[in-house]
C-alpha cells in the first residue's frame, strides 16, 4: 500500500494532466452521451430537461430516416473502406517495386489528397461533378470520352450523389494506405525475397504467399482505422451534398448532428449517436484486446 | 519480361497520377482565372488570360488574413501544449511503475475506438458548463484534451524502444526522473515528437466540426469555417473562392514537403519510414 502511494507520487507529475483532460473530454463525455440520450434534453437550462427513459431510441428506430442514414452509412463502409484499401496497397507494391524509379515523387504525389484539407476538397468536388455540362467530370464524360450520352445531374439524384461521396473519400485515403504499407514492406528483409525467388515463386505468388502474410498487423492496423474512419465520416456530405436531395444522403453521423445543432434537439441525437457507438463497438471488439500490442518485427 | 512489366507499372503510375492531381489542377486553373460567375468551361480555363488577382482579393475580403491568423495561432498553441502534455504522459505510462497502469492504459485505447463525431454533444454541454463556449480556451482544450490518447499512445511505443541502459549515467550522476526525461527521452524521440507535432498541427488547422460549434463570434472564427462562410457569400466567384482554399493549403503543403523525408512510422519497429 505505502509502496503503491509512493509510485503514485512519483508519476503523478507526469501523469495527471493527461488523465484529467482525458477523463474531462473524452470519458465523462462518453457517459454524459448516454445519460443524455435517456432525456429530452434542454441545452439552455439542462436542469429542466425530462427524463423520458428510451423514447428517444424507440423514435430513433421507428424515424424513417434514420434507416436511409443507416444505409448509407453502411454502404459508405462497404464501398470506401475495401476501396481504399484495395487501390492504396496496390499503388504501395507497385512504388515499392525494385526496377521503379522516382519513388519519393510518386509517394508524395500520391500523398497530397491525404494532407489536403476536407473542406477545400469537398468542395472541389461539389464543384467538379456540378450539374451543368461545364462541370468537368460532365465534360470529361459526355464531349472529351463519350461514355455517357448527356451530362448528369450528379447532385440531384441519390445515388449519384452517393457516388460522389464515395469517390471522394476514396481518392482521399488511398495515399494513407500507401505511406502505412510503404513503411512496412521497407522494413521487410530482403532475404525473404532472395529465398523466393530460389525457390522459384514470382509476382502475384510472391505477393500472396510472403508480403501479404507478413504485412497482416499492418493490414488489421489500417482496416480498423479506416472501418473507424468511415463511421467518423461527415464533412464530404456535410457540405457535398447536405444530406440531399430529400435527406436521403445522410449519412448517420450528419443525420444526427443536424438534429443536435440545427433543431437542438440534444437527446434524439445523443441516442443516435449511442446507437452507432455500440454498432462500431461490436464490429471492432475482436480487435481491441491486441489492438496496439503486436508491432511489426521481423 | 521484366523490362516489359516495368514499363506496365510506371504507365499504370503515371495515369494515376492524373486522377490524383487532375483535381488540383482544376482549382489551381480556375484560380488563376476571373469573371467566373458560372463555373468556368474547360475552354475557357485553358484560353482565358492568367492572373493572380484573385489571390489578392481573396486576402483582403472578408477578415480572410484575420481568419488565417486566427487559424495560425490556435493550431500553434495546440499543438505545443499537446506535444508537451503528449510527452510527459506517454513517459509515464512507458517508464513507470504503478497500480493499474495497464487498465488506465486500456482504458485510454478503448476511447480510441469510439469517433469522436459521437462525442461532440456531451463535449459541448461540458465546455458550455464551464462557460467557455465561443472562447480559444475552451476550443484549444478541447482539441487538447480529445487527443492526448491518440499521442500518448504514438509516443509510449518510441520511449519503450530507447534502452534504459541509458538511465543510469543519469543515476550516477544522482539526477532525478526529471533530468532523464529531457536529457534522454525527448531528444531521443525528436523523430517522433516531430512527426507528432506536424500532425497536430495540420489537423487542427483543416479542423471544421468543432470550431463551428464552439466559436460563434464571426471575427474569431477559424480558417475551414472562414472558407465555409466564403463559400456561402461569394457563391459564384468560382476563382476566388479557390484561391482562398489555395491559401488555405499552402502551409500545410510547405510542413509536408518540407519534412516528408523525416516522417516516422509507429507501428513499424525498424527506422519506420525512410526518405
Amino acid at each position: 500500500m505505502r509502496r503503491a502511494i509512493r509510485q503514485y507520487v512519483q508519476v503523478a507529475p507526469y501523469l495527471t494532466l493527461g488523465v484529467l483532460l482525458t477523463a474531462v473530454f473524452v470519458l465523462y463525455p462518453l457517459v454524459k452521451g448516454i445519460y443524455i440520450s435517456f432525456y429530452e434534453y434542454k441545452v439552455l437550462a439542462p436542469e429542466l430537461s425530462l427524463f423520458v427513459g428510451f423514447d428517444n431510441y424507440v423514435r430513433a428506430i421507428q424515424d424513417p430516416k434514420v434507416l436511409i442514414a443507416l444505409r448509407n452509412t453502411v454502404l459508405f463502409a462497404l464501398v470506401t473502406v475495401p476501396g481504399q484499401w484495395l487501390l492504396g496497397v496496390i499503388v504501395a507494391m507497385m512504388v515499392n517495386m525494385r526496377t521503379i524509379r522516382f519513388k519519393l515523387f510518386f509517394r508524395f504525389v500520391y500523398y497530397l489528397p491525404v494532407i489536403s484539407s476536407w473542406i477545400v476538397v469537398s468542395y472541389l468536388f461539389k464543384f467538379l461533378f456540378s450539374d451543368s455540362a461545364s462541370g468537368m467530370v460532365n465534360y470529361l464524360l459526355v464531349d472529351l470520352i463519350p461514355v455517357l450520352p448527356a451530362p448528369v445531374n450528379w447532385l440531384q439524384n441519390t445515388w449519384t450523389a452517393n457516388i460522389v461521396v464515395w469517390l471522394v473519400s476514396i481518392w482521399k485515403g488511398i495515399g494513407w494506405v500507401m505511406i502505412m504499407y510503404l513503411a512496412a514492406l521497407q522494413s521487410v528483409p530482403k532475404s525473404l525475397y532472395e529465398a523466393a525467388s530460389i525457390d522459384g515463386a514470382k509476382g502475384v505468388r510472391t505477393f500472396l504467399h510472403i508480403t501479404l502474410p507478413l504485412m497482416k498487423p499492418m493490414t488489421t492496423y489500417v482496416l480498423i482505422n479506416l472501418i473507424i474512419g468511415s463511421f467518423q465520416a461527415f464533412i464530404q456530405v456535410f457540405l457535398i451534398t447536405e444530406g440531399g436531395p430529400m435527406d436521403s444522403t445522410h449519412l448517420l453521423s450528419t443525420y444526427m448532428f443536424r438534429h443536435a445543432f440545427q433543431f437542438f434537439d440534444f437527446g434524439y441525437a445523443s441516442a443516435i449517436s449511442v446507437m452507432m457507438g455500440l454498432m462500431i463497438f461490436v464490429l471492432t471488439y475482436s480487435q481491441q484486446r491486441t489492438f496496439g500490442k503486436d508491432r511489426i518485427e521481423y | 519480361m521484366a523490362k516489359w512489366s516495368t514499363w506496365v507499372v510506371h504507365t499504370l503510375l503515371v495515369l494515376g497520377i492524373f486522377v490524383v492531381i487532375g483535381p488540383f489542377v482544376y482549382m489551381v486553373l480556375t484560380s488563376l482565372t476571373t469573371d467566373n460567375f458560372s463555373l468556368p468551361s474547360p475552354t475557357k480555363l485553358m484560353h482565358a488570360e492568367k492572373t493572380l488577382v484573385n489571390y489578392s482579393d481573396a486576402w483582403s475580403k472578408n477578415n480572410f488574413s484575420r481568419y488565417f491568423l486566427n487559424s495560425m495561432f490556435v493550431s500553434s498553441v495546440t499543438m505545443v501544449l499537446s506535444l508537451s502534455l503528449a510527452a510527459s504522459t506517454a513517459y509515464a505510462f512507458a517508464r513507470f511503475q504503478f497500480p493499474a497502469k495497464e487498465f488506465l492504459f486500456k482504458l485510454f485505447l478503448f476511447t480510441m475506438f469510439v469517433p469522436a463525431i459521437l462525442n461532440i454533444i456531451p463535449q459541448f454541454t461540458v465546455i458550455q458548463a464551464v462557460n467557455l463556449v465561443d472562447t480559444y480556451p475552451g476550443l484549444i482544450l478541447l482539441y487538447i484534451g480529445s487527443g492526448v490518447v491518440g499521442s500518448t499512445f504514438f509516443l509510449r511505443g518510441f520511449f519503450e524502444r530507447i534502452p534504459v541502459e541509458l538511465e543510469e549515467s543519469i543515476v550516477m550522476d544522482g539526477g532525478s526522473r526529471w533530468t532523464m526525461f529531457y536529457t534522454i527521452y525527448i531528444p531521443l524521440s525528436l523523430p517522433a515528437i516531430g512527426t507528432l507535432g506536424i500532425f497536430a498541427f495540420s489537423g487542427t488547422w483543416d479542423e471544421f466540426i468543432v470550431a463551428l460549434t464552439i466559436i460563434k463570434t464571426e471575427v474569431n472564427r477559424t480558417l475551414p469555417i472562414a472558407l465555409q462562410l466564403f463559400r456561402g457569400q461569394y457563391a459564384t466567384y468560382y476563382g476566388l473562392f479557390f484561391a482562398a482554399s489555395i491559401i488555405a493549403l499552402l502551409p500545410i503543403l510547405i510542413i509536408f514537403t518540407v519534412f516528408q523525408k523525416h516522417f516516422v512510422n509507429p507501428n513499424v519497429t525498424e527506422g519506420g519510414v525512410k526518405g
